[in-house]
C-alpha cells in the first residue's frame, strides 16, 4: 500500500484509512483482529502509520487480547467483517457485563450485498443483543471521528463500544480533514477490580443490572450527544437514516428533512418523538433488515419503512429513489459481473483436479480454494463458515453408508485452519467415523483471499517480522494423527493423486499438508522471508532458527 | 449550481482499475475540487468485473456511488467490462473501449461467443459518444502490458470529457506511482492521447 493521499489539509482517504488514522490520534495501544474483507485495511494502515497491529488466529482470540489490554487501562481496537463477530460473540455479550477501564472499540465491518461474504447479516442486531453502544459513520470524516468519540464513550461508561461500518464506508475514498481528538486520561496499569472482571453468577448479577442502568444513561447522553445530525429541508418529508445509506438518501431527496442518527444504539427516543412529530410524513430507510423501522414502532411512533425486496443487497441513490416514491416496477437486473476464479499458476487448481477426478464429496471451507465451486472443477460440495470442513466432513462420515463415506474429505485453508481448525481436528482425533477421515490443508503459505496476509503458521508477524510458528504437520502429529504426509501439489500430481487414494482406501484419520505458495504472494513471500531470517540470524547468530 | 462528473472505470481483476480511479481523484484533490469513489476489492484479484466509481464535483457531493444514467465517461479496461456499464451511462456519454476483450472462462468452456467486435459494434450503436483504443498496439509501444489503464485515461483526456489538463494527470501520476515507473506511465497519458486521435470512432 502507498502513502495516505493528501494535500496540506485534506487528506482522500478510505474509511477503513481514517479509523486507522483516528487510532493513531487518539492514542491507541494496541491493535488486533483477523483479515476479512472489507475490515482488512484498518490494522494494515495503522501498523504503516507506526502503530502496534498484529493478527490474531482469530477474531475470539483478538477480542480477549483487546479486553486485557483495555482492562489493563490502554485504549484498544479490534477489526472484524461482520461474521467474525459471530465468532468472537462469545466475549462481546460478557465484555458487555465486566466493562472496560481503557476504551475498547470493536470495528465490525458488514458486507451488504456480499460482495465478498458467505452471508449478509445485519451486525446493528448484536449491539441490541449483547447491550453495547454502537457508532455508525457514512464516510471517512465521520469514520475518522466516530472513532475518536467511541474511545471517549467507550470509556466515560465503562463499555465496549461497537464501530458498524459496511463495504461502501470502508472501501469508499472520501475527503476528511484530521481534528484534534480526546487522547487516552491515563497511562496502563493495573487494578484490581474482581467483582467487575470475575463473571461468577454472584459477580455477573449484578453486573447485569449494572449494565442495563449504563444502557439507560448512553440513552439519555444521546438525546443531547450532539451526533445525530438533524438537515433541516422540507417538513412534508422526515427521513430517519444512517451509515451510507444517509449520503444515497441527501441525493435522492435532497429536498427532504433529515435526521442521520450516527450513534444507532441506543437510540434517542426523545429526539426521534420530536423529529416524527416536526414532519409530515416519516420515513425511515435503512439498509439490511428493518430495525430501527421495528425500534420505533415498538416506542410508539408510526412510521413508514421500506417493502421486504430492500432487506436484501445494497441501498443505491436508484434504489432508495423507488423506496420514496413507492415504485412497485420490478428493479432492473443488476449488471452482472465476470466471475472470480482460481488464479493461472495457482495450485488449488492440481488439488482439486485430483479431488474431482477422484470423485470426492468435499466439504470445503472459506477462502480462494472456495472458488472451486465454479467450472472447471465444480468440486465443492458444501461451504459453510470458518472451519466447517472438518466437522461437516465428520457429520457426513459418520452417517453415509460406507461407500459413500469412504470419498469424503475435508478440505481447509492454513489461515482458515489456524482460525478455527484446531478445535475440528481435535473432533477428528476424539469422534472418527468408522471409515476414517482424510484433511487435506492447502498451506498457501498466505491469508490469499484478503490479500496476503500473515497468519499464526506463517512465522511472521503482521509487519512480516520474525516471530513464533506454528507447525502443522507437528500440531497433527501431536494431537494424535498418525498419517501425515506433507507434499508439493504442483510437482508431482500423480503422485499427490496416489497419496490422496491411498489416504482414502486406508480407513485411517489421514492429515494431508499441500504446500505452495500462493502464485500471486510467491515473491513477496520470500522477500519477507528472506529480511525475516537476516533479523533472525542477528537476534541468535548461533541459531538462525531460533524464535 | 455545482457541476458534477461522473467518471466509471471498468475492467477485470489485474488490469489497473483501481489506480486509474486513483489517478484522476489525485487530480480533483489536487485541483481542489470535491471527490468520492468507491470500488470493489477483495475478489478482485481473481480475474472478476471491477468496477470503480469516481465523482468529482466544484461543489458537495453525497453518495459515493453513481445512480444509472448518470456517467458522463466510461473508460471500459476489457470491452464486455464496458458493455455490461451501459446502463450507468447518461445520453451523450463518452466510452472510452479497449479493442481487446479477455473472455470469461464460462464461455471458453461452453465455446460461447464472446467478440470484442460485436461488442464494439453494440457499443457504437448506443447513441454514446465512442473512442475505441487498441490498447495491445499502445502497451507494445509504451513496451509494458501493465500501462492499459493510463493509457485509456490518456486517451480520456484526449477528448476532453474527463475535465483534466494533461499537466495535472502528469502530476497525479508523478504523485501516486512509485518513481521508476513514472516516466512509463506519462509515456503511456501520451500515447493513449494519441491513440484517441487515431483510433475509429473517435472524433464522433
Amino acid at each position: 500500500m502507498t502513502a495516505l493521499a493528501t494535500t496540506p489539509d485534506r487528506l482522500l482517504v478510505s474509511g477503513d484509512e481514517a479509523v486507522a488514522l483516528a487510532c493513531l490520534d487518539a492514542g491507541v495501544r494496541l491493535g488486533t483482529g483477523y483479515p476479512g474483507t472489507p475490515s482488512t485495511e484498518i490494522l494494515e494502515t495503522f501498523a504503516q502509520l507506526g502503530g502496534k497491529a498484529q493478527w490474531a488466529p482469530n477474531e475470539k482470540v483478538a477480542m480477549e487480547v483487546a479486553l486485557g489490554a483495555a482492562f489493563a487501562g490502554a485504549r484498544a481496537i479490534v477489526t472484524m467483517k461482520h461474521v467474525g463477530l459471530n465468532v468472537a460473540a462469545d466475549v462481546l455479550f460478557t465484555a458487555a457485563y465486566t466493562g472496560v477501564t481503557g476504551g475498547l472499540v470493536i470495528v465490525s465491518a458488514d458486507d451488504p450485498g456480499m460482495a465478498s461474504s458467505q452471508n449478509e447479516q445485519d451486525n446493528r442486531h448484536f449491539a441490541r443483543a449483547a447491550g453495547v453502544p454502537m457508532l455508525e459513520p457514512a464516510d471517512s470524516q465521520q469514520a475518522y471521528e466516530l472513532t475518536g468519540m467511541a474511545f471517549a464513550l467507550s470509556e466515560r461508561f465503562s463499555i465496549p463500544v461497537i464501530l458498524r461500518m459496511t463495504t461502501r464506508v470502508c472501501h469508499s475514498k472520501t475527503i476528511m480533514r484530521r481534528v484534534p481528538l480526546d487522547k487516552p486520561p491515563h497511562d496502563p496499569h493495573f487494578e484490581r477490580d474482581i467483582p467487575a472482571r470475575v463473571m461468577v453468577p454472584a459477580y455477573a448479577r449484578p453486573a447485569h443490572v449494572r449494565l442495563r442502568d449504563k444502557l439507560e444513561r448512553i440513552a439519555a447522553w444521546n438525546e443531547i450527544s450532539g451526533l445525530n445530525p438533524r438537515i433541516e429541508g422540507d417538513r412534508s418529508l422526515g427521513i430517519v437514516t444512517s451509515g451510507v445509506a444517509t449520503v444515497h438518501v441527501r441525493e435522492a431527496a435532497p429536498q427532504a428533512t433529515v435526521l442521520q442518527l450516527t450513534v444507532t444504539y441506543p437510540l434517542p427516543m426523545g429526539l426521534l418523538r420530536d423529529f416524527a412529530a416536526s414532519v409530515d410524513r416519516l420515513l425511515v430507510i435503512e439498509e439490511g433488515d428493518p430495525i430501527l423501522e421495528h425500534d420505533l414502532r415498538a416506542a410508539g411512533i408510526p412510521v413508514e419503512g421500506k417493502p421486504e425486496r430492500f432487506r436484501f443487497g445494497e441501498l443505491t441513490v436508484d434504489r432508495v429513489r423507488r423506496i420514496l416514491t413507492g415504485n412497485q416496477e420490478p428493479e432492473p437486473p443488476p449488471v452482472r459481473g465476470k466471475p472470480p476464479m482460481l488464479c493461472e499458476g495457482c495450485s488449488h487448481r492440481s488439488v482439486f483436479t485430483v479431488l474431482r477426478k477422484l470423485g470426492c464429496i468435499v466439504a470445503g471451507d472459506i477462502g480462494c480454494y472456495t472458488l472451486a465451486v465454479l467450472p472447471p472443477f465444480e468440486a465443492m460440495d458444501t461451504c459453510v463458515c470458518m472451519g466447517a470442513s472438518i466437522g461437516v466432513g465428520l457429520g457426513l462420515r459418520h452417517v453415509l453408508p460406507p461407500e459413500e463415506a469412504k470419498q469424503v474429505v475435508s478440505v481447509i485453508g492454513d489461515s482458515t485452519f489456524m482460525h478455527s481448525g484446531l478445535t475440528g481436528l481435535a473432533e477428528m482425533v476424539y469422534n472418527p467415523p468408522p471409515t476414517g477421515h482424510v484433511l487435506l490443508i492447502l498451506d498457501n503459505g498466505t491469508t490469499a483471499m484478503t490479500g496476503a496476509q500473515e497468519h499464526a503458521g506463517t512465522g511472521r508477524n503482521l509487519i512480516h517480522d520474525p516471530t513464533g510458528k506454528v507447525v502443522f504437520e507437528e500440531v497433527a502429529r501431536a494431537m494424535g494423527i498418525r498419517h501425515v504426509v506433507v507434499l508439493d501439489p504442483m510437482a508431482d500430481e500423480e503422485g499427490m493423486e496416489a497419496e490422496i487414494r491411498a489416504a482414502l482406501e486406508s480407513g485411517e484419520l489421514a492429515v494431508i499438508i499441500a504446500r505452495r505458495a500462493c502464485i500471486l504472494a510467491a515473491g513477496k513471500i520470500r522477500q519477507w522471508e528472506k529480511a525475516a531470517a537476516e533479523k533472525r540470524a542477528a537476534a541468535h547468530p548461533a541459531s538462525p532458527e531460533a524464535n | 449550481m455545482s457541476r458534477t462528473t461522473n467518471i466509471m472505470i471498468a475492467g477485470v481483476g489485474g488490469q489497473g482499475t483501481v489506480l486509474a480511479a486513483k489517478l484522476v481523484a489525485r487530480a480533483a484533490m489536487d485541483a481542489g475540487l470535491a471527490v468520492r469513489s468507491s470500488e470493489t476489492i477483495g475478489m478482485a484479484q481473481r480475474g472478476g468485473s471491477v468496477v470503480s466509481h469516481v465523482r468529482v464535483s466544484d461543489g458537495p457531493i453525497d453518495s459515493p456511488l453513481m445512480a444509472r444514467g448518470t456517467a458522463d465517461v466510461l473508460l471500459g479496461l476489457e470491452p464486455g467490462e464496458a458493455v455490461r456499464c451501459l446502463p450507468y451511462l447518461r445520453p451523450g456519454a463518452t466510452v472510452i473501449a479497449n479493442a481487446h476483450p479477455v473472455p470469461p472462462v464460462s464461455a471458453a468452456l461452453k465455446r460461447a461467443s464472446y467478440s470484442g467486435e460485436a461488442m464494439l459494434e453494440y457499443l457504437g450503436r448506443t447513441g454514446a459518444r465512442l473512442v475505441v483504443v487498441d490498447g495491445d498496439a499502445v502497451c507494445t509501444e509504451v513496451g509494458s502490458p501493465r500501462v492499459l489503464n493510463v493509457a485509456l485515461l490518456g486517451a480520456a483526456l484526449a477528448t476532453g470529457a474527463l475535465g483534466f489538463t494533461t499537466a495535472q494527470l502528469e502530476a497525479a501520476i508523478r504523485e501516486s506511482v512509485r518513481k521508476k515507473f513514472v516516466d512509463m506511465n506519462i509515456q503511456a497519458l501520451h500515447a493513449g492521447a494519441r491513440a484517441a486521435g487515431a483510433g475509429p470512432g473517435a472524433g464522433a
